[in-house]
C-alpha cells in the first residue's frame, strides 16, 4: 500500500531555512528522502545546487551525515563510502546514497555512474533532475528537454532529453525508479523499498526550479504535478526487471487523461517562443514514449 | 626487530609487499603501464584472502582516488597506485585528497607524459602536482619503495597529509633486486592503526564534511568564529612543514624496529669534503654516485646530494650541506616547460641570498627513457666545470644526451 502523506514520519532531517531559491523542489524530496532512510545513511554530493542548501561551513542545514565531493565524481564517492563501511565493519550502520544533479549524473558523472552500476555496489543512487545545469547559471545538460532555453541554448534546446533511468535499466541493476519530488509519498516509497534492497539502487526525481524554469515559486507543486500529467514525467520502478507504473501516473494510464504538453510548456519563461512544429514534435516523441510505458505496465501484471 | 625474509623483487613488487604489511583495507586503482603490476598484485592476494581488504576495480584513476578519498574519510586505510596519464587525469582529486587532510598513499610509477605516446620513465608526471599538497618521496631503489610505502603511512596518518611514494618507472618498477621484507611484527610495531580521522561520519553526531567555505572567518550557529578558505589553507601548509620534522622522525623510528633508515629528507655520498655537488632524486641519485667515483679518480671533488623528500622541499638542510660549496649541478628528469628543471629552480631560490652560496647549474636528461649513463653525468659536470672557470654564472638548462641532428 503507498504510504499516506499523514504517515510519513515526523522527525525532519533537512533542517528550516536553507540557501536554495524560495520554492525550489529539491528540500521537499529531500525531506522525504531522509525520512525514508530514517536518518541512517551518509550522503555525498558534488557541486551543484544540493551543495548550496547544505549551506556553507560552519552552518549545515541537513541534519545527516554528508560527504561532499568533486562534481564528476559522485558514484565512485559511494562505492567508496560503501567500500570504506564495509573494511570498517560499520556497513549496517547506514545506508550510503548519492545524491546528485542532472548534469552531475547524465552528462559529467556517467562514467563513474556506470562503473559502479556495473559492479553492483551498494548505494541508492539518486538524481535530481532540475533538467540543466542550475548552479553554474542554468546551462544546458544532457537531460534539458527539447525547447527548453538555456544560456548556452539561446534559441532553445534542440534535442530530446537524454532517459537516464533506460540507460541505468541496461546496466541490469536490482531497483530502478523514477519519481517526482512534488509527490514526496511516492518518493518516500520508492526510497524506502530501494534502502531494502542490496547492489546498486537508481532513483531518478524529477525536480521543479523556479529560477532555471521561469515560473512563480508559488507554483513549484502545481508544474511539477502537471509536468506528470503530461507524460513528460512518468511516476514507475522497474525491480528485478518488472516494470510497474506507480501513483499519479498509474492512475492516468488507468484514466487515459494525460493533458496536452502545450499546456505545461505554457506555463513556464524557458519556453517562451517555442515554435508550434516544435511543441507538436514534443508532444509525439511523448506519446511514443507513454505508449511504451503503458505496454511494460500491462506487461508486468 | 625480528627476522624477515629476502626476496628477489620488482619495484612494483615491493610496493605491493608494503601494502600488505600495512594492512591497507580499501584499494582502488586503474591499470596504466609502468605501474599495473602492483594493482594486479595487490588483487590477487586480496582474491586468495592474503589481503584482507576491499578491491574496487574502478572504470577510471579520477575514480579510483575517489573510492580512496571517500574509503579514507570513513576511517579505512587505503592505497592506489598511478603513473603518467593515470595522475594527469586524476589531477583533481589529487587536489581534493590533500585539501580534504586525508592520509592516502599512492605510489608513483614515474612515466613521461604524451603527446607524443611514451611509456618509459622520467619524472614529469609528478612533478606536474608538486604543489598539490602532498607529500612526496622520492625512492632510489626496491628495498627503498617498500620501506618507503610503510613510512608513508605512519608519516600520513600522523600529520593528515596524503604521501605520494614516487619510484622510476621499468628502471626500478620492472627490475629486479634482492629486497629485505619486514616480519609481520616488526611492521605492526612500527605502524600502528590509523588514529582516527579529522572528521567523523556518524550518523549519531552528523557532520558536513566539506561544504563551501567562504574566505573570511564564519560565525556558527551560536557565534562562535571558524576558519575561512585561507585559515584551513594556512594549517594545511603548517602540517605539510612539519613533515620537514616528521619525515625523518619516522625514518629514524623505521631504523629503530626493522634496522634500516634512508636518510629522512635527503641522502648523500662522499659529501663531506665534496667541491661539485650533484643532486639529483630517485634512481638518478644511485647513478650520480658512480659518476662522482669517476670524477674523484680524474682529481674532482665531487660528491652527490640526493632529494628524498621533495614536498615539502628541504630548503634548509639543503642549504646546511650546500653553502659554501663551489658548485652545485642538478639533474631533473622534469622541466618546467618555459623555464629550467623544478628541483634546479627550487634549490636555487633555497640557497638565494646565501652570502658563500655555490653556482647552481641545471640540465635535463632521461626525458620520455632516454638513456643517461654515469658518463653522461661525467661530461655534464666536466661542462659544468668549465663554465664556472670561464666566470659563467648564467647558462641555459644543459640538454644530457640530445641529439637533436640526429
Ligand atoms: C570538473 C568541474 N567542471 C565544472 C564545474 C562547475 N559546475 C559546478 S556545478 C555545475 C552544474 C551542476 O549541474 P547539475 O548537476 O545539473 O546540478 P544543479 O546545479 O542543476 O543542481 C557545474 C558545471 C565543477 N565544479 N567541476
Ligand atoms: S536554481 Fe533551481 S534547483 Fe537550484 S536552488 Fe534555485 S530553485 Fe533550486
Ligand atoms: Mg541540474
Amino acid at each position: 500500500m503507498p504510504t499516506k502523506i499523514l504517515d510519513l514520519p515526523v522527525t525532519e532531517r533537512v533542517l528550516s531555512g536553507n540557501r536554495a531559491c524560495a520554492g525550489c523542489g529539491i528540500g521537499i524530496g529531500l525531506r522525504a528522502i531522509t525520512k525514508a532512510l530514517d536518518g541512517r545513511m551518509v550522503m555525498t554530493v558534488p557541486a551543484s545546487c544540493l551543495t548550496v542548501l547544505g549551506g556553507m561551513y560552519p552552518i549545515s542545514s541537513v541534519d545527516v551525515p554528508w560527504v561532499n565531493v568533486a562534481f564528476p565524481s559522485t558514484a565512485a564517492a559511494a562505492s567508496g563510502l560503501a567500500a570504506g563501511l564495509r573494511a570498517m565493519g560499520k556497513a549496517d550502520e547506514m545506508t550510503v546514497l548519492a545524491m546528485a544533479g542532472d548534469g552531475g549524473t547524465g552528462d559529467i558523472g556517467i562514467q563513474a555512474l556506470s562503473g559502479a552500476a556495473e559492479r553492483n555496489d551498494d548505494f541508492i543512487y539518486l538524481c535530481y533532475d532540475n533538467e540543466a545545469y542550475m548552479n553554474t547559471g542554468t546551462q544546458r545538460s544532457g537531460l534539458t528537454p527539447a525547447g527548453a532555453r538555456t544560456t548556452t541554448t539561446w534559441s532553445g534546446k534542440r534535442e530530446n532529453p537524454k532517459d537516464m533511468p533506460r540507460i541505468m535499466e541496461a546496466h541490469g541493476i536490482p531497483y530502478v525508479a523514477s519519481t517526482s519530488a512534488v509527490y514526496p509519498t511516492d518518493v518516500y516509497d520508492k526510497v524506502a523499498k530501494a534502502r531494502t534492497i542490496h547492489g546498486l539502487r537508481y532513483v531518478h526525481m524529477n525536480v521543479p526550479c523556479p529560477s532555471g524554469w521561469g515560473f512563480d515559486p508559488k507554483d513549484t507543486v502545481r508544474l511539477g504535478k502537471m509536468a506528470v500529467d503530461a507524460g513528460l514525467v512518468v511516476l514507475y520502478e522497474v525491480e528485478d526487471g518488472v516494470f510497474r507504473l506507480t501513483g499519479r501516473s498509474a492512475a492516468l494510464a488507468k484514466s487515459g487523461k494525460r493533458t496536452p504538453v502545450a499546456d505545461y510548456i505554457a506555463t513556464q519563461g524557458r519556453f517562451r517562443g517555442m515554435p508550434d512544429g516544435s511543441v507538436d514534435e514534443v508532444q509525439a516523441w511523448v506519446d511514443a514514449r507513454w505508449d511504451g510505458y503503458v505496454r511494460r505496465d500491462t506487461a508486468g501484471r | 626487530m625480528s627476522t624477515g625474509t629476502t626476496e628477489v623483487m620488482t619495484g612494483n613488487e615491493a610496493a605491493a609487499a608494503a601494502v600488505k604489511l600495512a594492512r591497507v583495507q580499501v584499494v582502488a586503482a586503474y591499470p596504466i603501464t609502468p605501474q599495473s603490476p602492483v594493482v594486479e598484485q595487490l588483487s590477487a592476494w586480496v582474491e586468495s584472502g592474503e589481503l584482507p581488504a576491499e578491491f574496487v576495480t574502478v572504470e577510471s584513476e579520477h575514480s579510483a582516488l575517489t573510492v580512496c578519498i571517500t574509503a579514507s574519510t570513513v576511517g579505512a586505510r587505503v592505497f592506489t597506485a598511478t603513473s603518467a596519464n593515470g595522475l594527469a587525469y586524476m589531477t583533481e582529486q589529487v587536489w581534493w585528497a590533500a585539501g580534504a587532510r586525508l592520509p592516502i598513499v599512492m605510489c608513483i610509477a614515474n612515466r613521461a607524459m604524451a603527446a607524443p605516446w611514451n611509456v618509459l620513465n622520467d619524472q614529469q608526471d609528478s612533478m606536474s602536482v608538486r604543489d598539490a599538497g602532498w607529500v612526496q618521496l622520492y625512492c632510489r631503489d626496491n628495498q627503498e619503495i617498500l620501506d618507503t610505502t610503510l613510512q608513508a603511512y605512519r608519516i600520513a596518518e600522523r600529520l593528515n597529509v596524503p604521501v605520494m611514494v614516487c619510484y622510476d618507472g621499468f628502471l626500478l618498477s620492472h627490475t629486479v633486486m634482492p629486497v629485505s621484507v619486514p616480519s609481520v611484527g616488526d611492521a605492526d610495531a612500527f605502524l600502528p592503526k590509523r588514529p582516527e580521522p579529522l572528521q567523523i561520519v556518524d550518523v549519531n553526531d552528523p557532520r558536513n564534511i566539506g561544504p563551501v567555505v567562504i574566505a573570511d572567518p564564519r560565525a556558527d550557529a551560536s557565534g562562535q568564529s571558524c576558519h575561512g578558505y585561507m585559515e584551513i589553507r594556512a594549517l594545511h601548509q603548517q602540517a605539510l612543514l612539519a613533515a620537514l620534522e616528521v619525515v625523518p622522525e619516522v625514518d629514524a623510528e623505521y631504523a629503530a624496529v626493522v634496522g634500516r633508515g634512508w636518510g629522512g629528507l635527503t641522502w648523500e655520498y662522499l659529501l663531506e669534503d665534496a667541491e661539485l655537488v650533484l643532486v639529483a632524486a630517485g634512481s638518478l641519485g644511485t647513478q650520480a654516485t658512480v659518476a662522482v667515483e669517476t670524477l674523484r679518480a680524474q682529481g674532482v671533488q665531487a660528491g652527490v646530494l640526493g632529494i628524498r623528500c621533495y614536498r615539502p622541499f628541504p630548503a634548509a638542510a639543503l642549504r646546511e650541506r650546500l653553502v659554501g660549496r663551489k658548485g652545485v649541478l642538478v639533474f631533473d628528469k622534469a622541466l618546467s616547460y618555459g623555464y629550467e628543471g623544478p628541483i634546479c629552480a627550487d634549490l636555487r631560490a633555497a640557497l638565494s641570498g646565501e652570502p658563500d652560496a655555490p653556482t647552481v647549474w641545471g640540465a635535463v636528461c632521461g626525458l620520455g627513457g632516454r638513456d643517461v649513463s654515469p658518463d653522461h653525468l661525467v661530461d655534464a659536470a666536466r661542462r659544468a666545470l668549465a663554465d664556472g672557470h670561464a666566470g659563467t654564472r648564467h647558462r641555459p638548462t644543459d640538454w644530457i644526451n640530445l641529439r637533436l641532428d640526429g
